[in-house]
């Protein structure tokens, strides 16, 4: 039980970050659609440079420049030029995954024990019983996954930057006529958004699935981008699909043996949730339910950002 | 995005704008090429060469050009009310299941079982399409999101498909079913795959989807829907319906594409049998400004890289992946360069107090709100 929860929690690290990356670019209005790109090929500079200098830090620091780069693309496309947020980052995430796939032809087996993230226990937390081994006995990506997570919960609905990254992409209007730079800010959560995807990159190819092959991460990205919607654009639920995917993932290896035709249907759960998870916020009958109860409506709603994957020009 | 309609740009700067694209993109794979330490005019001869070279190579070119442009022509009709079917895979995927079943389950001649496999994709192509539509317009559902989903849900079905119900005897395996009997097979030209029908259909299907958004009410409807639903809802169209319509029509050509990738191509049912046609069908339509007539050329040069840097990998030490980074590059140059003609423009307007008359804004399908 205890192993099998630290199994997923330190399994989900780069999911956690590609996720939580992904919520705050979308939560200020853009759709960062080239993950699936992006992560592959951050994935894959990690592990390069990483290698290369036998350094892990440098190679977290190659996939979050990475991340960001093809963020600041998207940011530049759709903000910008206004062009469609979706074909920019469709295009991209298309182009990342053919450009992993040739610059990464030479590095597929390359052996990464040298410069995989080294465990670390945290003093006196791993201790405890429970708690300890599940949450506090990884390494430092794993726990710097979690406090991502908490970190941005905590900054976008109690701090007051938070509360204009929520206005630009709600209401990009009245945040303008208060004075908030709405592009500006758009731009930075975009690139700080695709940093992070591009640390969840790394965190893949250095630690949770240590080395490079071909198609290395192979649907995460895709993945992120459902579980950001699964989640409802908050980081705590967002974090908890996260980890609800990691346990159904666990679960179709477990039961491989049990039920060997499972395995290939478990993978594509999340994906009927996120769908079911979708036709339920949406469904009259359910918001209605929320309105008249906002205590527990106010938990189950997924509402995306109103102004998501439009532009905004003052004039 | 805006995509002007570009009457006052010169011909002669249309033209660049086509163009510069293009050398950027060629420009880009020749750095690629040589940081690996190749030539790049040899590998760009030996692309040309490994898809044109012979009636064999030639061959195999067509038969990714017709999946291809059957997918892409598709996606111009949803495209067109405003759609990201971004579900096209799937639905790909669901044709060549459908082909599947009648390919195994029924035995039949040649003339019967042919087209009653192909019939079967183009059902079971418009059925997952349909299912988008419908979580859509009924659901809500966004049509990238829950696309994308059942794209996933469609490869599961297939995977299950091939080590559950459909294994081969003996083994569980994931390279695919049994080959399909002979009667079920595309009738191909020689020893090649080459299969005239299959260039018949993909030509019809091409000047249909043209003749449908150029000249009927349809197609002019679809495009009203497309491009201001509401308005086109106001004005008494039932939006709904045409959405539903546009699925259809993009989830039945899909679906053709899959029945001849899995009867033509791979001749039994494999995992990948989609091929990922779909999504660089989207490329296609993205980089043809979603009109049907350019679809088939673009189809035909994204075919001949294709097929040309799988053979580039045999000859020099270049990752056949080269071929996805060339027409990568290409249509996100495009796309920048229209983008930045547009920002130029309207910088223009503002600097320039007296307003020329706008050209008439036409919508890119697809607004995500």
């Amino acid at each position: 039980m205890e192993a099998t929860l630290a199994t997923i929690v330190a399994a989900a690290a780069p999911l956690m970050f590609a996720s939580i990356g992904e919520t705050i670019s979308e939560k200020s209005g853009v759709i960062n659609l080239s993950l699936e790109g992006s992560l592959m090929l951050s994935a894959l500079a990690g592990f390069v440079l990483a290698f290369e200098t036998n350094n892990t830090w440098i190679g977290f620091l190659a996939a979050a420049a990475v991340g960001a780069v093809f963020a600041t693309i998207v940011a530049f496309g759709s903000i910008t030029l206004q062009l469609n947020q979706v074909a920019v980052g469709f295009v991209l995430a298309i182009l990342g995954i053919a450009l992993s796939s040739f610059l990464g032809s030479g590095y597929t087996g390359k052996p990464g024990g040298d410069v995989a993230v080294p465990p670390w226990d945290v003093p006196l937390l791993s201790e405890i019983p429970i708690v300890g081994p599940v949450l506090f006995s990884h390494n430092v990506v794993v726990y710097a996954s979690l406090i991502v997570v908490v970190l941005a919960w905590l900054f976008m609905y109690y701090t007051r930057p938070g509360l204009s990254l929520q206005g630009v992409g709600e209401r990009p209007e009245a945040a303008h006529s208060r004075g908030v730079p709405v592009n500006g800010l758009r731009y930075l959560y975009t690139i700080v958004g695709g940093a992070l995807v591009g640390i969840g990159g790394a965190a893949f190819s250095l630690d949770a699935k240590l080395g490079w092959s071909f198609l290395h991460t192979r649907n995460f990205g895709w993945i992120a981008l459902a579980i950001v919607i699964f989640g409802g654009w908050h980081p705590i639920r967002v974090a908890i699909g996260v980890l609800l995917f990691g346990f159904l993932q666990w679960l179709a290896l477990d039961l491989q043996d049990v039920f060997p035709d499972l395995t290939q249907v478990l993978p594509i759960m999340p994906f009927v949730l996120m769908i079911l998870a979708l036709v339920l916020v949406n469904a009259d009958w359910l918001r209605d339910w929320a309105d008249r109860h906002p205590r527990w409506g106010n938990l189950i709603r997924g509402d995306a950002p109103s102004a998501i994957g439009t532009s905004f020009s003052a004039e | 995005m805006t995509v002007r309609s570009g009457e006052d740009a010169s011909g002669v700067r249309r033209a660049a704008i086509g163009v510069l694209p293009f050398l950027v993109a060629l420009l880009f794979a020749s750095v690629l090429i040589l940081l690996v330490g190749e030539n790049p005019i040899e590998a760009f001869r030996l692309i040309l060469r490994g898809s044109l070279g012979s009636p064999d190579k030639l061959s195999d070119t067509i038969m990714v050009w017709v999946p291809l442009t059957l997918a892409a022509a598709g996606l111009v009709v949803t495209f067109s009310a405003g759609l990201w079917n971004i579900g096209v895979e799937g639905q790909i995927v669901l044709g060549a299941i459908g082909a599947a079943l009648i390919a195994r389950e029924v035995s039949a001649p040649a003339w019967i079982l042919v087209p009653l496999t192909l019939i079967f994709g183009i059902i079971f192509g418009i059925g997952w399409a349909l299912l988008a539509g419908v979580l859509k317009t009924k659901g809500k559902v966004n049509e990238i999101f829950g696309g994308l989903g059942l794209d996933f849900v469609a490869t599961g079905l297939t995977l299950y498909l091939i080590i559950g119900p459909w294994a081969r005897p003996g083994i569980a395996s994931t390279s695919g079913t049994e080959p399909f009997p002979e009667d079920a097979l595309l009738p191909a030209v020689g020893d090649t795959r080459f299969s005239p029908l299959a260039v018949v259909l993909t030509i019809l299907a091409v000047l249909g989807v043209w003749l449908l958004l150029r000249g009927t009410r349809f197609g002019l409807k679809l495009k009203a829907v497309g491009r201001n639903p509401t308005s086109a809802y106001l004005l008494g169209i039932p939006t709904n319906r045409y959405i539903l319509g546009a699925f259809a029509i993009c989830g039945g050509l899909a679906g053709l594409a899959g029945a001849i990738q899995a009867t033509g191509f791979h001749q039994k049912l494999v995992p990948s049998v989609s091929g990922g046609y779909g999504f660089l069908g989207i490329l296609v339509v993205l980089l043809a400004g979603f009109r049907a007539i350019w679809v088939a050329p673009i189809s035909a040069f994204f075919a001949i890289v294709m097929v040309g840097s799988i053979s580039l990998t045999l000859r020099l030490d270049i990752d056949s992946a080269i071929g996805g980074v060339l027409t990568g590059i290409l249509v996100l140059f495009a796309l920048m360069a229209a983008g930045i003609r547009d920002y130029r423009q309207r910088t223009k307007a503002r600097e320039a107090p007296p307003p020329e008359p706008e050209p008439d804004p036409v919508e890119t399908p697809g607004s995500v709100s």
